[in-house]
């Protein structure tokens, strides 16, 4: 009985998804590879209120599989805190790409980034790699805003 | 739960507002006199520093955990610099309906635990905190005395390092007023940091 629980239990672990801790240079060829998809890249951490609010929004869209669309969350808690990341990601079944971004240097990365981005978060950034066409959003997002921003950087070419 | 998700909303809005519109200093603007109350009680004009060379004024919080991380190393930059003319100010413009835990109570509470030898502000109609441009905290403007008159010399944050001050490579704000004190011009005037976006009122 113990054995199948155990089992049972590195089954759902396996399972479950984890955040990969990355550098920059990961982030950066995300932003600046050529990709079909228009990509999605919200930045919080857990312990941001307004962070952990949006991200319900995220994981909405995530379900929709769209196609066209790949959504990234840059989770910017300390890396020895990767333990809590994963937890709260189980905890609320966050199905999309987490990546702990482990650049602990802010002001050597947040301009490229987004110039027009303070460092306050969330923040997120929209860009269609193929046209270059790109939008940050220094704040929380409203419910709805995470498509029409998706549509404003699709359109326009 | 309704209610509380449009009231988010609107915050979420405002937010975004606020980062477009309004007035915000940037290096080499005279700063506006200002006077906010102290956690103390006491009234505190930017004005009463003028026989300072300078000022240390950093936006904080109580609850931001930047703002834990940086505590101590704010505490050492007044004991550092306050005796050679550029004591720390900080100021909270925290909308306590939304962070609770940044009532003034509280700053009282955290200025006492932490032993604050320099003002805590309390920005209530976050005038200030617009007028400077502030964003998150902690965010910091060193303002150097030019006769009477006060000049942003540096924006941005204390060092590279929020997570562990003696592993940080560069110390911004230490470097700034080191130049100035030293008569000389600010090398880094403008850096960025990740940190917890100050709560604005919702008007």
């Amino acid at each position: 009985m113990l054995r199948v629980l155990f089992l049972l239990l590195l089954c759902t672990s396996a399972l479950a998804q984890e955040a990969k801790v990355i550098k920059f240079n990961r982030l950066e060829r995300i932003i600046t590879t050529k990709s079909e998809k228009i990509q999605v890249i919200n930045f919080w951490a857990t312990w941001c209120a307004p962070c952990v609010h949006e991200l319900p929004y995220f994981q909405k869209l995530e379900e929709k599989r769209d196609p066209e669309v790949e959504i990234t969350l840059i989770n910017l808690d300390y890396a020895d805190k990767l333990y809590k990341v994963n937890a709260f990601i189980k905890k609320n079944k966050i199905t999309s790409t987490v990546l702990l971004l482990d650049e602990i240097d802010y002001n050597s990365w947040i301009d490229k980034v987004d110039p027009s981005w303070g460092g306050a978060i969330p923040g997120t950034l929209f860009i269609n790699t193929t046209t270059g066409q790109r939008k940050f959003v220094d704040g929380e997002l409203e419910e709805g805003e995470l498509e029409a921003f998706i549509k404003e950087v699709k359109s326009s070419n | 739960m309704k209610n509380k998700t449009i009231i988010l909303s609107l915050f979420g809005a405002v937010v975004l507002l606020s980062a477009m519109v309004g007035p915000a200093y940037q290096v080499g603007d005279a700063v506006s006199d200002f006077t906010l109350k102290n956690v103390d009680g006491k009234m505190i004009s930017l004005s009463d520093y003028k026989s300072s060379k300078g000022v240390i004024v950093i936006f904080d919080c109580n609850t931001c955990p930047y703002s834990q991380a940086y505590n101590d190393r704010i505490v050492q930059l007044n004991k550092n610099y306050a005796s050679k003319g550029y004591p720390v100010i900080t100021i909270n413009a925290n909308n306590p309906e939304i962070s609770p835990g940044d009532s003034f109570q509280a700053m009282v509470t955290q200025a006492k635990e932490k032993r604050y030898d320099f003002p805590y502000l309390v920005d209530e109609t976050q005038k200030v905190a617009r007028t400077f441009g502030a964003t998150n905290t902690p965010h910091v403007f060193v303002l150097r005395n030019e006769g009477g008159n006060f000049k942003v010399v540096y924006i941005g944050t204390i060092d590279n390092n929020s997570r562990d001050g003696s592993a940080a490579t560069k110390k911004y704000v230490e470097d700034a007023v080191n130049e100035l004190l030293a008569n000389k011009e600010v090398t880094t005037s403008k850096t960025k940091a990740i940190g917890c976006g100050i709560k604005w009122k919702n008007s």
